[in-house]
C-alpha cells in the first residue's frame, strides 16, 4: 500500500516489472477485481457472450462506460445515443492522459509511441503512476506506466471471466457493491493523490457543483463541472501565489 | 454481416471508439506541454474535479443494481468509507472496505 519507498529501476524491464509489482499490490488490484466480476455477471444477465464481455473489458478499459454500453444496448435506445453516453462518461479520460503524459514521456518519446501505453491509462493507472513515478528515472516512466497498465487490464478481462461464470451463484447484493466500488475508490484513491490545495478545492467542488448540474439535468454535466470547478480550484491555486509572492 | 457480428461492431462502434478517441485526443492536446507549466496544472485540477463529478453521478443516479439501494445507505456508504479513509492513515484501502461494508450492512438492515 505504501509507495515502494527505496526502490529505484536500472533498467526499462525492472520499470515494467515495478509496475506489474505496484498494481498487483495495490487497491486497484481488488477494486478491479471485484468491478469486473460484476461486470461479466452483467454481461451474462444480458445475454451476452463471454467472448464479448472479455473483449469489451480489453478494449475499453472504462468501467463506467462498459455499463453504460451493456445496459444501453439491453435497453434498445437509440444507437447513437449510446454512443454519445459511453463518450460524455469516458471524457475524464482526456484531461488524464493531458496530466500524465509529461511526466512519463522522453525528450525524444514520438506521439505514435504513446498510442498503445495511452489505451492502458485509466484512473488506477493515472493514480498509481503519479505516486510512483516522478520517483523513477525519466526513461523507465513510461515502461512502469505500462506494467502498471498491463497487470490491472489482464485482472480486469479474468475478473470479467470468472464473473459470467459465477452469475447464477452470486448474491443479488454483489451487483450494487460491484457498481459501488467504482465511486467510492475513485474518491479515496484521487484524495490521496491530492497533494495540492488547489486538487483539494477541485475535488470538492466536483463533489457539490457535479450533483447540482447532474440533478438538474444540465447536459455535458460532466464535463461542465469539470471545467468549472477544476477552473475555480486552479484559480485559488493562482490566489495562493500571488498572495504568497506579496508578503 | 451475420448476426453473431453485430454485438462485437457495436463493441467497435459504440464501446471502443467513443472511449478510446479521448486517450488519443489526449496525446495530441498534451504534445510539448511542460511538466511543471500553468496549462498542466489547471488541467490536473479539471481531472480532479471530473473524477469527483464522476463519483457524485454514480452515487447520486446509479445504474442497474445500484438503483436498488436507497439513496441514504449510498449516501452514508460515501461518507463513512471517506472518513474511515481520513482517519486511518489515508489508507484506500480502509476508504474502499468500510463503504463497502456500510453499503451491504445498510442493505441487510434497512432493505434494498
Amino acid at each position: 500500500m505504501s509507495p515502494p519507498t527505496g526502490t529505484s529501476t536500472t533498467s526499462v524491464t525492472q520499470g515494467f516489472l515495478l509496475g506489474c509489482r505496484t498494481a498487483a499490490t495495490s487497491v486497484f488490484a481488488f477494486v478491479i477485481t471485484v468491478t469486473y466480476i460484476g461486470f461479466g455477471a452483467l454481461c451474462h444477465d444480458y445475454g451476452l457472450s463471454i467472448g464479448w464481455a472479455m473483449l469489451s473489458t480489453a478494449v475499453q478499459w472504462a468501467g463506467p462506460a462498459q455499463v453504460i454500453l451493456v445496459t444501453g444496448l439491453g435497453s434498445g435506445i437509440a444507437l447513437i445515443e449510446i454512443a454519445v453516453a459511453v463518450g460524455l462518461s469516458s471524457v475524464r479520460l482526456l484531461p488524464i492522459v493531458v496530466a500524465l503524459l509529461p511526466l512519463i514521456r522522453g525528450e525524444r518519446t514520438k506521439s505514435w509511441q504513446l498510442i498503445v501505453p495511452v489505451h492502458f491509462i485509466a484512473i488506477s493507472v493515472w493514480v498509481e503512476t503519479m505516486r510512483v513515478g516522478p520517483s523513477l528515472p525519466r526513461e523507465h516512466r513510461i515502461a512502469f506506466s505500462n506494467g502498471v497498465g498491463v497487470t490491472l487490464l489482464t485482472m480486469g478481462v479474468v475478473a470479467t471471466g470468472v464473473g459470467y461464470h459465477l452469475q447464477a451463484a452470486l448474491p443479488v447484493l454483489f451487483g450494487a457493491a460491484a457498481m459501488f466500488i467504482t465511486p467510492i475508490s475513485f474518491l479515496v484513491s484521487v484524495a490521496r493523490g491530492a497533494r495540492l490545495l488547489m486538487e483539494k478545492v477541485a475535488l470538492t467542488l466536483g463533489l457539490v457543483i457535479g450533483p447540482a448540474l447532474a440533478l438538474n439535468k444540465v447536459e455535458f454535466d460532466l464535463l461542465w463541472t469539470g471545467v468549472i470547478a477544476g477552473t475555480l480550484g486552479y484559480g485559488v491555486h493562482r490566489l495562493q501565489r500571488m498572495r504568497s509572492a506579496a508578503s | 454481416m451475420s448476426f453473431a457480428m453485430e454485438p462485437y461492431l457495436a463493441l467497435l462502434l459504440l464501446g471502443f471508439l467513443p472511449s478510446e478517441i479521448w486517450r488519443w485526443l489526449g496525446v495530441m492536446v498534451g504534445r510539448g506541454l511542460d511538466e511543471d507549466s500553468e496549462i498542466i496544472l489547471w488541467v490536473r485540477a479539471v481531472a480532479t474535479a471530473l473524477v469527483a463529478a464522476v463519483v457524485a453521478r454514480i452515487v447520486l443516479i446509479p445504474p442497474g443494481a445500484l438503483a436498488t439501494v436507497p439513496l441514504e445507505v449510498r449516501l452514508a456508504a460515501l461518507g463513512i468509507g471517506f472518513l474511515a479513509f481520513l482517519l486511518v492513515r489515508r489508507s484506500a484501502f480502509v476508504g474502499v472496505l468500510v463503504g463497502e461494508a456500510v453499503l451491504v450492512g445498510g442493505v441487510l438492515a434497512f432493505g434494498g
